[in-house]
């Protein structure tokens, strides 16, 4: 599903992010990629994302180079890819049905399927009733399950989250990871970015260790 | 559970997860659609058209000034263009009363004149002929001078006949109407050919400088509605850059993204349209009485015409497409700068 080979990220006028990472996640799979701040995790989930391009090196998103996909195939591969962010990064001034309808609207989804699919991520994080709500009105942890109903509205195969429970206290941030794990089980492939070590290692999914932007090594997970 | 059914279409994927999405990036048949369903892209449009229309209306003051500044600008090259048109219809009301006037000379004789009159009706250049007899002339001088007994003491008359000629169309403009007359020069025995028709052709000229005038004040002034515009949606585009991130960060294509922004350019500028003809409408409501009077003076029934219908048409559509093209090269500039990630 994804594949990192010597993968070098410098952005100007800094110090190298990526330095050499070699990686792989399989198609079905929930990794962690771990490390403090500052290690290259972020960077990573960008170069998934197409938010930022390599250095050098190569990085494959279903066997195909992302280098060979230019500005206006963009979006369309943005829509096989769905993105948390540990900001949730949702729009205040529209209701959360709103919010988690857009990856369907800007593909032109019926309304009465937009409807339908909508409720059903919203039934997914829990929040099913919060749908006329702004996400103002909510806690940070339900704003980051609208978040993550955002992600997966439209079903992408690939979940990538950037700190998801970085806000969060242990109690909610093993709910949203559960969250995680859930879709996992039905066959997303989740990449997330974290340090929260302990709650990790609770999980026991496989590991991805980070510092400076090199990796430590890889854990297999419990 | 209502999550079921999803949860069940999803546990399919792990099965051809490779190929499914492979062959949806890449350029085929089963690509999701950029390119969005014609009857889903409607409704969305008319959401956005009208959805843009409320957003103006959620901040009129803002909104206003835009659409002011561009009525005026408009105002100004239509409302020249009207003083052409009505300066053309003007000198419409002129041509037509262009009269070539042939003195004859004193020892042609009415009979003679009156060959003259069947000679020329069959030329193709002559529209119409009309002989004024030497006896008539003097008859209706003698009549609206009041020198009657003055004119009997003379020995005979001394006014010559005279035919009036009205050019055929096709020969009425002033070069046409200068070369008939020269050909009637020589071929007529005649003292006099006077056609004045100079001062048509001078207004005619200044006519043409005017015009040319409102041309290129047209080009600024649209060019200035271009970047009225441009400039508004610049500052809309700022004001919602967490909605464009967003917009980028799920796959929104740029086309999807400018969109709502081109609505909003098509408003400001339909609007801005719509004040120019007001301002138009107005100024002509103003001028009209005076100009009457002057035109009544000069035993003209003149009235000032206004932009009609086709002229009202032409302004709107032109005003709304500046306020396109303005927010299309503005939104399309400025949302390129917006990157999510940065």
């Amino acid at each position: 599903m994804i594949r990192f080979e010597k993968v070098y990220k410098r952005y100007p006028g800094s110090r190298e992010a990526l330095s050499g990472v070699d990686m792989q996640v399989d198609a079905g799979e929930m990794v962690f990629l771990t490390g403090p701040s500052g290690a290259g995790k972020s960077t990573m989930l960008k170069l998934i994302g197409l938010l930022e391009r390599a250095s050098s090196g190569q990085v494959l998103i279903n066997g195909r180079n992302t280098a060979g996909i230019d500005r206006r195939q963009i979006p369309a591969f943005r829509r096989q890819i769905g993105m948390v962010f540990q900001d949730h990064k949702l729009l205040h001034d529209r209701s959360v049905f709103d919010n988690v309808a857009l990856p369907l609207i800007i593909t032109g989804t019926s309304a009465k399927d937009v409807g339908k699919r909508v409720r059903a991520a919203l039934d997914q994080v829990g929040l099913l009733k919060a749908e006329r709500l702004r996400p103002m009105m909510l806690s940070t942890g339900e704003q980051q399950r609208i978040g993550i109903a955002r992600a997966v509205v439209s079903k992408p195969p690939l979940l990538i989250a950037d700190e998801p429970t970085g806000n969060l206290d242990p109690d909610l941030s093993l709910e949203i990871m559960r969250l995680f794990t859930r879709f996992n089980e039905v066959g997303v492939t989740v990449v997330i970015a974290s340090h929260d070590l302990a709650l990790i290692e609770h999980l026991g999914n496989r590991r991805v260790a980070l510092r400076d932007g090199r990796q430590e090594g890889t854990d297999s997970g419990a | 559970m209502a999550r079921r059914p999803m949860a069940e279409r999803r546990s399919k994927r792990p099965a051809t997860p490779r190929r499914q999405t492979a062959a949806a990036t890449r350029r085929g048949p089963a690509k999701p659609p950029t390119r969005v369903p014609f009857s889903a892209h409607g409704s969305h449009h008319l959401r956005e058209f009208v959805g843009s229309l409320g957003r103006l209306a959620a901040q009129p003051l803002a909104a206003l000034m835009t659409v002011a500044v561009i009525g005026i600008a408009l105002a100004l090259p239509a409302g020249l263009q009207l003083l052409v048109s009505n300066g053309r219809a003007l000198s419409g009301q002129w041509d037509g009363a262009i009269e070539i006037s042939v003195y004859l000379q004193q020892q042609v004789s009415a009979e003679q004149a009156a060959e003259l009159v069947a000679q020329l009706q069959k030329d193709e250049a002559v529209a119409e002929v009309r002989l004024i007899t030497a006896e008539r002339a003097l008859a209706e001088f003698r009549e609206s001078s009041g020198f009657g007994a003055a004119l009997d003491a003379l020995p005979e008359n001394p006014l010559p006949n005279l035919l009036l000629l009205k050019p055929a169309a096709g020969h009425d403009s002033a070069n046409g109407v200068a070369a008939l007359s020269e050909r009637l020069r020589e071929d007529l025995p005649a003292d006099i050919v006077q056609a004045d028709t100079e001062w048509v052709a001078r207004f005619h000229a200044m006519l043409d400088v005017v015009r040319r005038v409102v041309a290129l004040a047209g080009v600024m002034l649209a060019l200035g509605v271009v970047l009225i515009v441009g400039n508004t949606i610049r500052l809309d585009i700022q004001n919602r850059r967490d909605e464009i991130e967003v917009a980028k960060l799920i796959g929104a294509t740029d086309g999807f993204i400018r969109r709502p922004f081109l609505y909003t350019g098509f408003w400001y500028g339909l609007f801005g349209g719509l004040l120019a003809l007001g301002l138009v409408g107005l100024s002509i409501a103003a001028m009209q009485e005076p100009v009457r009077r002057v035109a009544g003076l000069y035993g003209s029934g003149f009235d000032l015409i206004g932009p009609g219908m086709a002229g009202a048409g032409i302004l709107l559509a032109a005003s709304a497409i500046l306020g396109w093209l303005g927010s299309w090269i503005s939104a399309t500039r400025n949302m390129r700068r917006i990157e999510p990630g940065n």
